[in-house]
């Protein structure tokens, strides 16, 4: 298929569509409203259901019913309505049933503004809800990324019996730019519309009835299901992680950054080796399962990283236990919905650089919190 | 012989297939059990069961799964509804209901039972009504009668501060997409019989598509109202029917022929 001019947004709820998704359920929020218009128009098209809930906290409950009957079934949001959501996400994670949640990121926190930020990351990688789970969680920084990273949380979520998260600012939800689109899957390859799954709520026809439920009333028993659950993480962690690279081959200084970020990151990174630095880019793309071997490899060979978000420092927290202190981890992040711009970083790297210049590779040199506030 | 006695005696009742052997968790003369069976016995009747799916609310009846041999799924507190709605929504030809409490669906679940009925979503719910939280032990509700003691109105529901009870079915028989809202209770055998056919023909409201179907089932609560089981059934006849009357709310048109 030839590629189209797209926006995030529209690119994604297609993309979910030719991924074979069932239902949609959503409520309007700036920055994702585009993708619960595109549904509600594409959805009663192809005879699939599209509802728009009275509140975020009805859409994941919608989304949780919907999920229980095996069907592929998402909603979209954006950071205050994925707060919302939290309650819903705990319960689907409890059940082990899929879904798909696309949180297209706002400025915070509480109402904030409707500009793109990275703010989430906390709550949907760290899970905000009560309980000991967690969500895939899949990063893209074009809009072809989000297309493709649409469709694998589909497959993701089936395979794993859990929540997969498509996890992207404003920016890359309202930008438009080249893309293409997979071809429609056929129902029965989406696993959609096959037999239902031997969990699935459909009515128990000629077999014992079936219960989803997240309830172990038990202690002992609520263990051993957060075991299991721990050791799908585990398979996880050990199978599903992704990240894009560019230059890190020789790279004396790793510049991290997912989304946005990572990808303004690496104009940076690119306009530093013109001026001979030897810096490189690691963008993670799943930030649950997180890079952290592949990190702590880097961090074998580089003097320091730098760590670039847009929100005041939360994937730092998870760089910072991969590299485990072997070379110093620096940050810099815009907040409350300003992206940053490749000659702020740029200029981060070089003075990065220059430290590195005259500082022995093992001498402990302090984190800097939120260091080079732009001035 | 006690044998040949037993072996000329006639079977007049058994456990409808849709109610699962199984030990109950229900206070000694709570009226879930009447209910449970009511529902279970309307499904049988209907020849549903192999395609009936139903959601059990956080409350006392958390555990209606256990009781139901239909496939049934466990909502958050309040958010059986959305649940409802999701599984109707893409298993349109299944019958779902849903099986609430008054904190589950008159307090944290209005919003979601409010619009489900302002859909006119084809479901069928099936509400009770025992004017206190019983699963937490004995908190006021949304339904706790004016003066009512709860462990949360230690000295009786003051309504100046904390307002008066909802009146659901008179509430939600006002939203557009309702077909069939009623109160009916379990006090007595008389009215068991009426509130298994309202049951009866909220299921059916359901299966010919006419939308929302609602029976609010007004039960006791001995443990909670501290009140033998027989004493509990009299306080129905005397408080909850005054502020709670029985009745039809709400019958769509269609609904009589049914």
């Amino acid at each position: 298929m030839a590629k189209q001019l797209l926006k995030g947004n529209e690119a994604i709820a297609e993309a979910a569509v030719r991924a074979g998704v069932q239902a949609y359920f959503g409520y309007p929020i700036t920055p994702q409203t585009e993708l619960l218009e595109y549904m509600a128009r594409r959805m009663p098209e192809l005879g699939r259901a599209f509802l728009q809930a009275e509140s975020e906290v009805a859409a994941i409950n919608m989304v949780y019913g919907a999920a229980c009957t095996g069907r592929r079934v998402m909603t979209s949001s954006s950071s205050p309505g994925v707060s919302l959501m939290m309650e819903g996400l705990s319960y689907i994670a409890g059940s082990e049933v899929p879904c798909v949640l696309v949180d297209v990121m706002r400025g915070g926190p509480g109402l904030g503004n409707i500009a793109p930020a990275q703010g989430d990351y906390y709550q949907i990688v760290k899970g905000g809800g009560h309980g000991d789970f967690r969500m895939i969680v899949l990063a893209p920084a074009t809009v072809q990324e989000a297309i493709d990273l649409t469709g694998l949380a589909f497959d993701l979520a089936d395979r794993y019996r859990m929540v997969a998260v498509v996890l992207l600012d404003g920016n890359v939800g309202q930008l438009m730019e080249p893309a293409e689109l997979p071809p429609m899957r056929s129902v029965l390859n989406g696993g959609s519309n096959g037999p239902a799954p031997e969990w699935a709520l459909v009515g128990a026809q000629g077999r014992p009835k079936r219960v989803v439920s997240s309830i172990y009333i038990v202690p002992e028993d609520e263990e051993k299901f957060n075991q299991r659950l721990q050791a799908k993480y585990a398979q996880i962690a050990a199978a599903e992680v992704r990240y894009h690279e560019y230059q890190t081959e020789d790279a004396e200084l790793i510049v991290v950054g997912f989304g946005t970020a990572g990808r303004v990151a690496q104009t940076a990174v690119k306009q530093a080796r013109e001026l001979g630095i030897k810096a490189g880019l690691h963008r993670p793309i799943t930030l649950f399962p997180f890079p952290e071997k592949r990190l702590a490899e880097l961090a074998d060979r580089a003097r320091g990283l730098l760590v670039v978000e847009m929100n005041a420092g939360q994937m730092l927290d998870d760089v910072r236990l991969a590299v485990n202190g072997k070379v110093p981890v620096k940050f810099y992040g815009r907040m409350g919905g300003v992206a940053p711009l490749p000659d702020e970083i740029l200029e981060q790297i070089k003075r990065i650089a220059a430290e590195f210049g005259h500082t022995p590779r093992h001498s402990p040199v302090s984190c800097l919190p939120l260091d080079g506030q732009p001035g | 012989m006690l044998a040949d006695t037993q072996l000329q005696e006639e079977i007049v009742y058994t456990r409808p297939q849709a109610l699962a052997e199984t030990v109950t968790h229900y206070c000694p003369g709570c009226t879930h059990g009447v209910a449970h069976k009511l529902v279970a016995e309307v499904i049988d009747e209907l020849g549903l069961r192999e395609r009936t799916i139903g959601v059990a609310p956080v409350g006392c009846a958390v555990f209606a799964y256990n009781y139901f041999n239909v496939d049934f799924a466990e909502a958050a507190h309040g958010r059986a509804p959305a649940m409802a709605t999701g599984i109707k929504r893409v298993l349109p030809e299944r019958i779902v209901f849903t099986y609430q409490g008054d904190g589950d669906l008159a307090s944290i679940g209005l919003s979601e039972i409010t619009h489900c009925a302002a859909r006119g979503e084809n479901i069928t719910v099936i509400f009770i009504n025992n004017a206190i939280y019983g699963m937490t032990g004995g908190q006021m509700a949304p339904t706790t009668l004016p003066g009512q003691k709860t462990t949360s109105s230690p000295c009786g529901r003051d309504v100046e501060t904390m307002g008066m009870p909802l009146r659901m079915a008179e509430m939600l028989a006002g939203m557009p997409g309702a077909a069939y809202v009623v109160r009916r209770s379990l006090h007595n055998v008389k009215e068991i019989n009426r509130a298994r056919k309202a049951i009866r023909t909220a299921f059916q409201v359901q299966q010919a598509g006419l939308g929302f179907a609602l029976v609010e089932l007004l039960s006791s609560c001995p443990t909670n109202w501290g009140l033998p089981p027989l004493e509990a059934l009299k306080w129905i006849e005397a408080h909850m029917l005054p502020y709670y009357p029985l009745g039809d709310y709400k019958v769509a048109e269609g609904v009589e022929k049914l």
